[in-house]
Protein backbone atom coordinates (compact mmCIF):
# COMPACT_ATOMS: atom_id res chain seq x y z
CA UNK A 1 0.00 0.00 0.00
CA UNK A 2 1.05 3.62 -0.99
CA UNK A 3 -0.06 6.55 -0.17
CA UNK A 4 -0.79 8.91 -2.48
CA UNK A 5 -2.42 13.07 -2.82
CA UNK A 6 -4.50 14.35 -5.77
CA UNK A 7 -4.05 17.42 -6.65
CA UNK A 8 -7.30 19.75 -7.73
CA UNK A 9 -7.93 19.65 -11.58
CA UNK A 10 -9.03 23.66 -11.12
CA UNK A 11 -8.56 26.85 -9.09
CA UNK A 12 -11.66 27.54 -7.22
CA UNK A 13 -14.12 26.48 -4.36
CA UNK A 14 -13.67 22.80 -3.44
CA UNK A 15 -16.86 21.11 -2.40
CA UNK A 16 -17.53 17.67 -0.93
CA UNK A 17 -21.22 16.94 -1.26
CA UNK A 18 -23.28 18.13 -4.70
CA UNK A 19 -25.19 19.78 -2.83
CA UNK A 20 -25.79 21.54 0.56
CA UNK A 21 -28.42 19.48 1.65
CA UNK A 22 -27.12 16.35 0.26
CA UNK A 23 -24.42 13.91 1.93
CA UNK A 24 -21.18 13.87 0.82
CA UNK A 25 -19.90 12.05 -2.14
CA UNK A 26 -17.04 10.30 -0.35
CA UNK A 27 -16.38 10.13 3.25
CA UNK A 28 -12.67 9.30 4.71
CA UNK A 29 -12.34 5.37 4.91
CA UNK A 30 -14.45 4.77 1.72
CA UNK A 31 -13.29 2.38 -0.58
CA UNK A 32 -12.83 4.66 -4.38
CA UNK A 33 -13.73 3.26 -8.08
CA UNK A 34 -11.04 5.46 -10.68
CA UNK A 35 -13.64 7.58 -12.22
CA UNK A 36 -16.04 7.94 -8.91
CA UNK A 37 -16.48 11.74 -7.62
CA UNK A 38 -14.98 12.77 -4.95
CA UNK A 39 -15.89 16.20 -4.91
CA UNK A 40 -16.99 19.16 -7.13
CA UNK A 41 -15.13 22.36 -8.27
CA UNK A 42 -16.80 25.67 -8.75
CA UNK A 43 -15.10 27.87 -10.66
CA UNK A 44 -17.26 30.92 -11.67
CA UNK A 45 -20.08 30.05 -10.90
CA UNK A 46 -19.88 26.39 -13.29
CA UNK A 47 -19.36 23.47 -10.78
CA UNK A 48 -16.81 20.63 -12.25
CA UNK A 49 -16.75 17.24 -10.72
CA UNK A 50 -13.81 16.15 -9.63
CA UNK A 51 -13.27 12.81 -10.41
CA UNK A 52 -11.02 9.66 -8.90
CA UNK A 53 -8.05 9.40 -11.16
CA UNK A 54 -6.99 5.75 -9.20
CA UNK A 55 -9.20 3.52 -7.36
CA UNK A 56 -8.17 2.87 -3.44
CA UNK A 57 -9.19 3.95 -0.11
CA UNK A 58 -9.77 7.45 0.95
CA UNK A 59 -7.59 8.12 3.80
CA UNK A 60 -8.53 12.00 4.18
CA UNK A 61 -9.22 15.40 2.77
CA UNK A 62 -7.17 18.07 2.94
CA UNK A 63 -8.95 20.61 2.39
CA UNK A 64 -12.26 21.90 4.15
CA UNK A 65 -15.44 21.45 2.33
CA UNK A 66 -16.01 25.10 0.84
CA UNK A 67 -12.18 25.99 0.69
CA UNK A 68 -10.84 28.29 -1.82
CA UNK A 69 -8.31 25.86 -3.77
CA UNK A 70 -5.48 26.27 -6.44
CA UNK A 71 -4.75 24.63 -9.37
CA UNK A 72 -2.48 21.62 -8.41
CA UNK A 73 -3.05 22.38 -5.03
CA UNK A 74 -3.85 18.97 -3.03
CA UNK A 75 -7.33 17.56 -2.30
CA UNK A 76 -7.06 14.15 -0.98
CA UNK A 77 -4.82 11.62 -0.31
CA UNK A 78 -5.38 7.62 -1.20
CA UNK A 79 -4.31 4.14 -0.34
CA UNK A 80 -3.46 2.23 -2.83
CA UNK B 1 -17.19 67.73 -10.77
CA UNK B 2 -20.76 68.20 -11.20
CA UNK B 3 -23.18 70.29 -9.34
CA UNK B 4 -24.51 68.66 -6.54
CA UNK B 5 -28.35 68.90 -5.81
CA UNK B 6 -29.31 70.44 -2.34
CA UNK B 7 -31.77 67.00 -2.68
CA UNK B 8 -28.61 64.67 -3.08
CA UNK B 9 -27.94 65.90 0.73
CA UNK B 10 -29.50 62.74 2.12
CA UNK B 11 -26.34 60.84 1.15
CA UNK B 12 -23.33 61.49 1.56
CA UNK B 13 -21.10 58.67 1.08
CA UNK B 14 -21.99 55.46 -0.63
CA UNK B 15 -20.80 51.91 0.49
CA UNK B 16 -20.44 49.71 -3.06
CA UNK B 17 -21.51 46.20 -2.35
CA UNK B 18 -20.49 44.22 -5.05
CA UNK B 19 -17.17 43.87 -6.82
CA UNK B 20 -15.86 43.89 -10.77
CA UNK B 21 -16.97 45.81 -13.49
CA UNK B 22 -20.34 47.23 -11.97
CA UNK B 23 -18.61 48.91 -8.84
CA UNK B 24 -16.46 50.98 -11.45
CA UNK B 25 -19.60 51.83 -12.94
CA UNK B 26 -21.16 53.10 -9.61
CA UNK B 27 -17.39 54.83 -8.36
CA UNK B 28 -18.29 56.62 -11.32
CA UNK B 29 -21.62 57.91 -11.12
CA UNK B 30 -20.89 58.65 -7.07
CA UNK B 31 -18.08 60.57 -7.67
CA UNK B 32 -19.60 62.33 -10.85
CA UNK B 33 -22.48 63.69 -8.40
CA UNK B 34 -20.34 64.71 -5.39
CA UNK B 35 -20.43 61.75 -3.20
CA UNK B 36 -17.76 59.83 -1.53
CA UNK B 37 -17.71 56.46 -1.99
CA UNK B 38 -16.28 53.52 0.13
CA UNK B 39 -15.81 50.01 -1.79
CA UNK B 40 -16.09 46.87 -0.13
CA UNK B 41 -13.71 43.78 -0.74
CA UNK B 42 -12.89 39.85 -0.52
CA UNK B 43 -9.35 38.70 0.23
CA UNK B 44 -9.68 37.39 -3.42
CA UNK B 45 -10.31 41.16 -4.76
CA UNK B 46 -7.38 42.98 -2.98
CA UNK B 47 -5.84 43.95 -6.09
CA UNK B 48 -9.08 44.99 -8.24
CA UNK B 49 -9.72 48.29 -9.74
CA UNK B 50 -12.01 49.43 -7.83
CA UNK B 51 -10.58 49.68 -4.95
CA UNK B 52 -8.05 51.95 -6.76
CA UNK B 53 -10.67 54.54 -7.99
CA UNK B 54 -12.74 54.60 -4.37
CA UNK B 55 -12.04 56.82 -2.30
CA UNK B 56 -11.67 54.11 1.09
CA UNK B 57 -12.01 50.68 0.80
CA UNK B 58 -12.68 47.81 3.41
CA UNK B 59 -12.10 44.42 3.46
CA UNK B 60 -15.54 42.29 4.44
CA UNK B 61 -14.12 38.69 4.39
CA UNK B 62 -12.63 35.61 2.71
CA UNK B 63 -12.65 34.86 -1.37
CA UNK B 64 -15.87 33.00 -1.32
CA UNK B 65 -19.01 35.15 -2.24
CA UNK B 66 -21.34 33.42 0.41
CA UNK B 67 -18.48 34.83 2.82
CA UNK B 68 -18.14 38.23 1.45
CA UNK B 69 -20.03 39.77 -0.79
CA UNK B 70 -23.51 37.73 -0.12
CA UNK B 71 -23.18 38.31 3.55
CA UNK B 72 -25.73 40.97 4.34
CA UNK B 73 -23.99 40.69 8.17
CA UNK B 74 -20.71 41.81 6.84
CA UNK B 75 -21.76 44.34 4.46
CA UNK B 76 -24.20 46.14 7.11
CA UNK B 77 -20.86 46.45 9.82
CA UNK B 78 -18.99 47.82 6.83
CA UNK B 79 -20.99 50.36 5.79
CA UNK B 80 -21.60 51.09 9.88
CA UNK B 81 -17.45 51.14 9.73
CA UNK B 82 -16.52 53.54 6.86
CA UNK B 83 -19.68 55.73 8.16
CA UNK B 84 -21.75 54.67 4.80
CA UNK B 85 -25.36 56.27 4.61
CA UNK B 86 -26.39 54.75 1.33
CA UNK B 87 -26.06 51.27 -0.01
CA UNK B 88 -25.25 50.53 -3.79
CA UNK B 89 -25.93 46.56 -4.44
CA UNK B 90 -25.30 46.39 -8.15
CA UNK B 91 -26.78 43.61 -9.87
CA UNK B 92 -26.46 40.13 -8.58
CA UNK B 93 -25.19 39.16 -5.28
CA UNK B 94 -27.84 40.98 -2.64
CA UNK B 95 -29.05 43.01 -5.33
CA UNK B 96 -32.64 41.29 -5.54
CA UNK B 97 -32.42 39.83 -1.55
CA UNK B 98 -35.68 41.29 -0.04
CA UNK B 99 -34.57 40.62 3.43
CA UNK B 100 -31.14 42.51 3.15
CA UNK B 101 -32.79 45.80 1.49
CA UNK B 102 -35.09 45.39 4.73
CA UNK B 103 -31.73 45.23 7.00
CA UNK B 104 -30.22 47.98 5.21
CA UNK B 105 -33.60 49.86 5.39
CA UNK B 106 -33.60 48.86 9.65
CA UNK B 107 -30.42 50.29 10.33
CA UNK B 108 -31.40 53.72 8.82
CA UNK B 109 -29.12 53.62 5.62
CA UNK B 110 -30.60 54.20 1.90
CA UNK B 111 -31.00 51.30 -0.26
CA UNK B 112 -30.29 52.75 -3.97
CA UNK B 113 -32.71 50.36 -5.38
CA UNK B 114 -36.90 50.08 -4.72
CA UNK B 115 -38.11 49.11 -1.03
CA UNK B 116 -37.81 45.35 0.46
CA UNK B 117 -41.63 44.99 0.00
CA UNK B 118 -41.26 45.31 -3.99
CA UNK B 119 -38.18 43.48 -4.33
CA UNK B 120 -40.03 40.87 -2.45
CA UNK B 121 -43.43 41.33 -4.63
CA UNK B 122 -41.30 40.91 -7.80
CA UNK B 123 -39.21 38.01 -6.37
CA UNK B 124 -42.14 36.14 -6.24
CA UNK B 125 -42.78 34.57 -9.56
CA UNK B 126 -46.63 34.17 -8.42
CA UNK B 127 -46.86 37.34 -7.25
CA UNK B 128 -45.25 39.05 -10.08
CA UNK B 129 -47.42 37.63 -12.64
CA UNK B 130 -50.45 38.38 -10.72
CA UNK B 131 -49.11 42.53 -10.19
CA UNK B 132 -48.51 42.47 -13.78
CA UNK B 133 -51.76 41.26 -15.05
CA UNK B 134 -53.44 43.32 -12.55
CA UNK B 135 -51.43 46.32 -13.97
CA UNK B 136 -53.21 44.77 -17.47
CA UNK B 137 -49.60 43.59 -18.87
CA UNK B 138 -50.39 40.43 -21.03
CA UNK B 139 -48.78 37.30 -18.72
CA UNK B 140 -48.35 34.04 -21.14
CA UNK B 141 -51.53 32.54 -21.71
CA UNK B 142 -52.41 29.31 -19.46
CA UNK B 143 -54.94 27.60 -17.18
CA UNK B 144 -55.47 29.49 -13.89
CA UNK B 145 -55.32 26.33 -11.61
CA UNK B 146 -54.94 22.90 -12.08
CA UNK B 147 -56.33 20.26 -15.01
CA UNK B 148 -59.44 18.08 -13.79
CA UNK B 149 -59.96 16.10 -16.17
CA UNK B 150 -59.67 15.32 -19.77
CA UNK B 151 -62.38 17.76 -20.88
CA UNK B 152 -61.26 20.17 -18.84
CA UNK B 153 -57.80 20.22 -20.35
CA UNK B 154 -59.27 20.29 -23.94
CA UNK B 155 -61.29 22.99 -23.60
CA UNK B 156 -58.44 24.47 -21.69
CA UNK B 157 -56.06 23.68 -24.68
CA UNK B 158 -58.00 24.75 -27.51
CA UNK B 159 -58.73 28.41 -25.53
CA UNK B 160 -54.60 28.24 -25.02
CA UNK B 161 -53.66 27.78 -28.31
CA UNK B 162 -51.42 24.30 -29.44
CA UNK B 163 -48.61 23.93 -29.33
CA UNK B 164 -48.54 24.55 -25.33
CA UNK B 165 -46.69 22.86 -22.29
CA UNK B 166 -47.91 20.70 -19.66
CA UNK B 167 -46.52 21.71 -16.08
CA UNK B 168 -46.32 20.01 -12.85
CA UNK B 169 -47.94 22.58 -10.40
CA UNK B 170 -45.50 21.43 -7.94
CA UNK B 171 -42.82 21.64 -10.20
CA UNK B 172 -39.78 23.76 -10.21
CA UNK B 173 -36.52 24.43 -12.42
CA UNK B 174 -38.39 23.07 -15.79
CA UNK B 175 -38.30 19.57 -14.89
CA UNK B 176 -41.31 17.79 -15.78
CA UNK B 177 -42.86 19.85 -18.54
CA UNK B 178 -43.71 18.61 -21.97
CA UNK B 179 -44.92 19.85 -24.99
CA UNK B 180 -48.19 19.00 -26.46
CA UNK B 181 -47.87 19.86 -30.40
CA UNK B 182 -51.91 19.29 -30.82
CA UNK B 183 -55.36 18.36 -29.22
CA UNK B 184 -54.11 14.47 -29.78
CA UNK B 185 -51.10 14.93 -28.36
CA UNK B 186 -52.47 16.63 -25.61
CA UNK B 187 -54.40 13.72 -23.96
CA UNK B 188 -51.71 11.30 -25.11
CA UNK B 189 -49.22 13.03 -23.23
CA UNK B 190 -51.37 13.54 -19.56
CA UNK B 191 -51.53 10.36 -18.33
CA UNK B 192 -47.95 9.73 -18.23
CA UNK B 193 -47.24 13.63 -17.34
CA UNK B 194 -49.39 13.56 -13.83
CA UNK B 195 -47.60 10.42 -13.24
CA UNK B 196 -44.43 11.33 -13.56
CA UNK B 197 -45.38 14.95 -11.49
CA UNK B 198 -46.80 12.20 -8.66
CA UNK B 199 -43.49 10.25 -8.62
CA UNK B 200 -40.90 13.15 -8.76
CA UNK B 201 -42.89 16.07 -6.77
CA UNK B 202 -45.46 13.77 -4.57
CA UNK B 203 -48.12 16.16 -6.64
CA UNK B 204 -49.70 14.81 -9.92
CA UNK B 205 -51.22 18.22 -10.34
CA UNK B 206 -50.75 20.24 -13.79
CA UNK B 207 -51.56 22.85 -15.34
CA UNK B 208 -50.80 24.25 -19.30
CA UNK B 209 -49.49 27.17 -20.86
CA UNK B 210 -49.11 28.41 -24.19
CA UNK B 211 -45.46 27.33 -25.62
CA UNK B 212 -43.56 29.89 -27.51
CA UNK B 213 -40.68 28.00 -29.38
CA UNK B 214 -39.29 31.32 -31.02
CA UNK B 215 -39.21 33.81 -28.98
CA UNK B 216 -37.49 37.09 -28.22
CA UNK B 217 -36.46 37.85 -25.10
CA UNK B 218 -37.03 41.91 -25.06
CA UNK B 219 -37.13 44.02 -21.85
CA UNK B 220 -37.95 47.65 -20.99
CA UNK B 221 -36.21 49.61 -18.91
CA UNK B 222 -37.81 51.39 -16.20
CA UNK B 223 -37.21 54.55 -13.82
CA UNK B 224 -39.38 55.07 -11.40
CA UNK B 225 -39.75 57.88 -8.32
CA UNK B 226 -42.15 56.12 -6.21
CA UNK B 227 -44.94 58.06 -7.54
CA UNK B 228 -44.67 58.50 -11.27
CA UNK B 229 -42.70 56.16 -13.70
CA UNK B 230 -41.47 56.27 -17.48
CA UNK B 231 -39.86 53.84 -19.71
CA UNK B 232 -36.43 54.16 -21.28
CA UNK B 233 -37.47 52.03 -24.42
CA UNK B 234 -36.68 48.07 -24.88
CA UNK B 235 -33.38 46.23 -25.28
CA UNK B 236 -33.47 42.70 -27.23
CA UNK B 237 -31.47 39.86 -25.33
CA UNK B 238 -32.17 37.39 -27.69
CA UNK B 239 -28.90 35.64 -28.47
CA UNK B 240 -28.17 33.78 -24.94
CA UNK B 241 -26.43 30.87 -24.03
CA UNK B 242 -27.73 28.95 -21.25
CA UNK B 243 -30.12 31.11 -20.42
CA UNK B 244 -27.50 33.81 -19.95
CA UNK B 245 -27.44 36.83 -21.96
CA UNK B 246 -24.39 37.19 -24.60
CA UNK B 247 -25.13 40.10 -26.63
CA UNK B 248 -27.61 42.82 -26.25
CA UNK B 249 -29.02 45.62 -28.45
CA UNK B 250 -31.50 48.64 -28.40
CA UNK B 251 -33.41 49.29 -29.42
CA UNK B 252 -35.27 46.16 -30.81
CA UNK B 253 -35.20 46.62 -34.27
CA UNK B 254 -37.95 44.24 -35.64
CA UNK B 255 -40.53 45.77 -33.40
CA UNK B 256 -43.35 47.66 -34.77
CA UNK B 257 -43.89 51.05 -33.91
CA UNK B 258 -47.12 50.21 -32.45
CA UNK B 259 -45.93 46.92 -30.76
CA UNK B 260 -42.95 48.95 -29.09
CA UNK B 261 -45.27 51.61 -27.86
CA UNK B 262 -47.67 49.21 -26.19
CA UNK B 263 -45.18 46.94 -24.84
CA UNK B 264 -43.33 50.08 -22.86
CA UNK B 265 -46.51 51.85 -22.15
CA UNK B 266 -47.44 48.46 -20.67
CA UNK B 267 -44.16 48.22 -18.24
CA UNK B 268 -44.78 51.80 -17.55
CA UNK B 269 -48.31 50.40 -16.00
CA UNK B 270 -46.70 47.45 -14.00
CA UNK B 271 -44.17 50.61 -12.71
CA UNK B 272 -46.52 52.79 -11.33
CA UNK B 273 -49.09 50.26 -10.29
CA UNK B 274 -45.73 49.13 -7.25
CA UNK B 275 -45.37 52.52 -7.43
CA UNK B 276 -41.62 51.41 -8.06
CA UNK B 277 -38.59 53.40 -6.82
CA UNK B 278 -35.31 53.36 -8.77
CA UNK B 279 -34.24 51.63 -12.25
CA UNK B 280 -35.77 48.11 -13.49
CA UNK B 281 -36.76 46.27 -15.94
CA UNK B 282 -39.42 44.19 -17.59
CA UNK B 283 -38.78 41.19 -18.85
CA UNK B 284 -40.90 39.89 -21.58
CA UNK B 285 -40.70 37.04 -24.49
CA UNK B 286 -42.14 38.48 -27.66
CA UNK B 287 -43.70 36.31 -30.81
CA UNK B 288 -41.95 37.28 -34.02
CA UNK B 289 -45.18 35.37 -35.48
CA UNK B 290 -47.88 36.82 -34.01
CA UNK B 291 -45.90 39.81 -33.08
CA UNK B 292 -47.69 38.97 -29.12
CA UNK B 293 -45.80 39.66 -26.13
CA UNK B 294 -45.61 38.40 -22.74
CA UNK B 295 -44.63 39.52 -18.80
CA UNK B 296 -41.90 37.04 -17.94
CA UNK B 297 -40.54 38.74 -14.79
CA UNK B 298 -39.39 42.20 -13.23
CA UNK B 299 -35.57 42.64 -12.55
CA UNK B 300 -35.73 45.31 -9.33
CA UNK B 301 -32.22 46.29 -9.88
CA UNK B 302 -29.63 47.95 -12.71
CA UNK B 303 -29.23 45.34 -15.66
CA UNK B 304 -25.78 44.48 -16.67
CA UNK B 305 -26.35 45.77 -20.20
CA UNK B 306 -28.04 48.73 -19.08
CA UNK B 307 -25.28 50.79 -21.05
CA UNK B 308 -26.83 50.59 -24.38
CA UNK B 309 -29.91 51.92 -23.09
CA UNK B 310 -28.00 54.83 -22.38
CA UNK B 311 -26.27 54.85 -25.06
CA UNK B 312 -29.42 55.39 -27.23
CA UNK B 313 -31.40 57.60 -24.66
CA UNK B 314 -28.89 59.99 -23.18
CA UNK B 315 -29.66 59.47 -19.77
CA UNK B 316 -27.34 58.05 -17.36
CA UNK B 317 -29.32 55.55 -15.54
CA UNK B 318 -27.11 54.96 -12.47
CA UNK B 319 -26.59 58.32 -11.58
CA UNK B 320 -30.42 58.91 -12.12
CA UNK B 321 -30.79 55.70 -9.63
CA UNK B 322 -28.55 56.95 -6.69
CA UNK B 323 -30.64 60.57 -7.45
CA UNK B 324 -33.90 58.84 -6.94
CA UNK B 325 -32.82 56.92 -3.84
CA UNK B 326 -31.26 60.32 -2.37
CA UNK B 327 -35.33 61.30 -2.47
CA UNK B 328 -35.08 63.42 -6.37
CA UNK B 329 -38.01 63.11 -8.50
CA UNK B 330 -37.58 62.28 -12.15
CA UNK B 331 -35.54 64.75 -13.52
CA UNK B 332 -36.89 64.37 -17.40
CA UNK B 333 -40.71 63.24 -18.36
CA UNK B 334 -41.94 60.89 -20.69
CA UNK B 335 -42.19 62.72 -24.08
CA UNK B 336 -38.25 64.25 -23.23
CA UNK B 337 -37.08 60.50 -23.74
CA UNK B 338 -35.97 60.20 -27.07
CA UNK B 339 -34.14 57.08 -29.20
CA UNK B 340 -31.17 58.04 -31.29
CA UNK B 341 -29.61 55.49 -33.43
CA UNK B 342 -28.30 52.08 -32.31
CA UNK B 343 -26.32 50.38 -29.60
CA UNK B 344 -24.98 47.18 -29.51
CA UNK B 345 -23.33 45.33 -26.38
CA UNK B 346 -20.61 42.34 -26.30
CA UNK B 347 -20.07 40.59 -22.98
CA UNK B 348 -16.82 39.64 -22.88
CA UNK B 349 -16.12 36.94 -20.04
CA UNK B 350 -13.15 34.77 -19.37
CA UNK B 351 -14.37 31.70 -21.26
CA UNK B 352 -12.82 29.72 -23.66
CA UNK B 353 -14.93 29.08 -26.42
CA UNK B 354 -13.21 26.68 -28.20
CA UNK B 355 -13.49 24.29 -25.27
CA UNK B 356 -17.32 24.65 -24.21
CA UNK B 357 -16.85 27.84 -22.79
CA UNK B 358 -14.80 26.23 -19.75
CA UNK B 359 -14.04 29.35 -17.14
CA UNK B 360 -10.87 30.68 -17.68
CA UNK B 361 -9.47 32.30 -14.49
CA UNK B 362 -6.44 33.49 -14.75
CA UNK B 363 -3.78 37.28 -15.02
CA UNK B 364 -4.30 39.37 -17.83
CA UNK B 365 -0.76 39.88 -18.90
CA UNK B 366 -1.57 42.56 -21.72
CA UNK B 367 -4.89 44.43 -22.58
CA UNK B 368 -5.73 46.91 -25.76
CA UNK B 369 -8.90 48.91 -25.76
CA UNK B 370 -10.66 50.01 -28.92
CA UNK B 371 -11.71 53.72 -28.95
CA UNK B 372 -13.54 56.58 -31.10
CA UNK B 373 -16.64 57.61 -31.20
CA UNK B 374 -19.66 55.49 -30.27
CA UNK B 375 -17.24 52.95 -28.53
CA UNK B 376 -17.21 51.85 -24.59
CA UNK B 377 -15.63 49.36 -23.38
CA UNK B 378 -16.67 48.90 -19.03
CA UNK B 379 -14.07 46.53 -17.28
CA UNK B 380 -12.17 46.51 -14.45
CA UNK B 381 -9.28 44.73 -16.23
CA UNK B 382 -5.84 46.28 -16.21
CA UNK B 383 -2.69 45.12 -17.58
CA UNK B 384 -1.37 42.78 -14.70
CA UNK B 385 -4.98 42.39 -13.02
CA UNK B 386 -6.04 38.81 -11.82
CA UNK B 387 -9.11 37.17 -12.94
CA UNK B 388 -10.08 34.87 -9.47
CA UNK B 389 -11.52 32.01 -10.09
CA UNK B 390 -14.72 32.62 -7.19
CA UNK B 391 -16.76 34.82 -9.35
CA UNK B 392 -18.64 35.10 -12.33
CA UNK B 393 -16.73 35.40 -15.60
CA UNK B 394 -17.70 38.84 -16.70
CA UNK B 395 -14.47 40.76 -17.59
CA UNK B 396 -16.09 43.79 -19.27
CA UNK B 397 -18.73 44.83 -21.86
CA UNK B 398 -17.95 46.04 -25.31
CA UNK B 399 -20.63 48.85 -25.96
CA UNK B 400 -21.01 50.81 -29.19
CA UNK B 401 -23.07 52.88 -30.96
CA UNK B 402 -23.93 54.50 -34.19
CA UNK B 403 -26.65 56.21 -36.20
CA UNK B 404 -27.96 52.85 -37.68
CA UNK B 405 -28.00 49.02 -36.83
CA UNK B 406 -25.99 48.04 -39.99
CA UNK B 407 -23.55 50.89 -39.08
CA UNK B 408 -23.24 50.12 -35.38
CA UNK B 409 -22.63 46.23 -36.83
CA UNK B 410 -19.76 47.48 -38.99
CA UNK B 411 -18.37 49.75 -35.71
CA UNK B 412 -18.97 46.66 -33.48
CA UNK B 413 -16.48 44.41 -35.83
CA UNK B 414 -14.03 46.79 -35.71
CA UNK B 415 -14.09 47.26 -31.98
CA UNK B 416 -13.92 44.08 -31.60
CA UNK B 417 -10.53 44.12 -34.07
CA UNK B 418 -8.91 46.35 -31.61
CA UNK B 419 -9.80 44.77 -28.38
CA UNK B 420 -6.93 42.80 -26.78
CA UNK B 421 -6.97 40.65 -24.15
CA UNK B 422 -3.72 38.75 -23.15
CA UNK B 423 -3.02 35.95 -20.82
CA UNK B 424 -6.51 34.25 -20.96
CA UNK B 425 -9.01 33.25 -23.13
CA UNK B 426 -12.08 35.52 -23.77
CA UNK B 427 -15.43 35.49 -25.68
CA UNK B 428 -13.91 38.24 -28.01
CA UNK B 429 -13.30 35.27 -30.86
CA UNK B 430 -17.47 34.50 -30.56
CA UNK B 431 -18.20 37.98 -30.83
CA UNK B 432 -16.36 38.08 -34.03
CA UNK B 433 -17.79 35.51 -35.80
CA UNK B 434 -21.19 36.42 -35.03
CA UNK B 435 -20.35 40.27 -36.36
CA UNK B 436 -20.26 38.18 -39.21
CA UNK B 437 -22.66 36.03 -39.51
CA UNK B 438 -25.83 36.54 -41.92
CA UNK B 439 -28.62 36.02 -39.63
CA UNK B 440 -27.37 38.41 -37.23
CA UNK B 441 -26.64 40.88 -39.55
CA UNK B 442 -30.75 40.80 -40.39
CA UNK B 443 -31.31 40.60 -36.57
CA UNK B 444 -32.99 37.11 -37.51
CA UNK B 445 -32.70 35.47 -33.97
CA UNK B 446 -34.45 34.10 -30.94
CA UNK B 447 -33.62 32.80 -27.72
CA UNK B 448 -32.19 29.20 -28.62
CA UNK B 449 -30.66 30.57 -31.91
CA UNK B 450 -27.56 30.81 -30.44
CA UNK B 451 -27.25 27.27 -28.72
CA UNK B 452 -28.20 25.87 -32.27
CA UNK B 453 -25.72 28.19 -33.71
CA UNK B 454 -22.95 27.53 -31.62
CA UNK B 455 -23.82 22.91 -32.53
CA UNK B 456 -23.17 23.75 -35.97
CA UNK B 457 -20.21 26.44 -36.42
CA UNK B 458 -18.03 25.27 -33.51
CA UNK B 459 -15.16 27.95 -32.99
CA UNK B 460 -11.50 26.75 -33.30
CA UNK B 461 -8.52 26.80 -31.27
CA UNK B 462 -7.15 30.40 -31.50
CA UNK B 463 -3.85 31.08 -29.63
CA UNK B 464 -3.72 32.94 -26.55
CA UNK B 465 -2.57 36.70 -27.34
Amino acid sequence: MARKAFPSPLPGVFYRAPAPDKPPFKSEGDAVAAGDAVGLIEVMKIFTPVLAEEGGRLVKFLVENEDAVMAGQPLYELDR
Amino acid sequence: MKHVDPALMSISKILIANRGEIAVRIIRAARELGLATAQVFSEADRDMLALKLADEAIEIGPAQATKSYLSGEAILRAAAAVGADAIHPGYGFLSENADFAASVEGAGLTFIGPGANVIRQMGDKARAREAAAAAGVPTVPGSQGRLTDFNHALALGRRIGFPLMIKPSAGGGGRGIRVAEDADALVNLLPAAAAEAKAAFGDGGLYLERFIARARHVEVQILGDGEDAIHLYERDCSLQRRRQKVWEEAPATMLPADIRERLCAAAVRLARAVAYRGAGTVEYLYDDETGEFFFIEMNTRIQVEHPITEMVTGVDLVCAMIRIAAGEKLRIRQDEVALKGHAIECRINAEDPARQFMPAPGVVTALRVPAAPGVRFDTMLYPGCVVPPFYDSLLGKLIVWDETRAAALARLGRALGELKIGGIPTTIPLHAALVRDADVAAARFHTRWLETWLAANPLVETALP
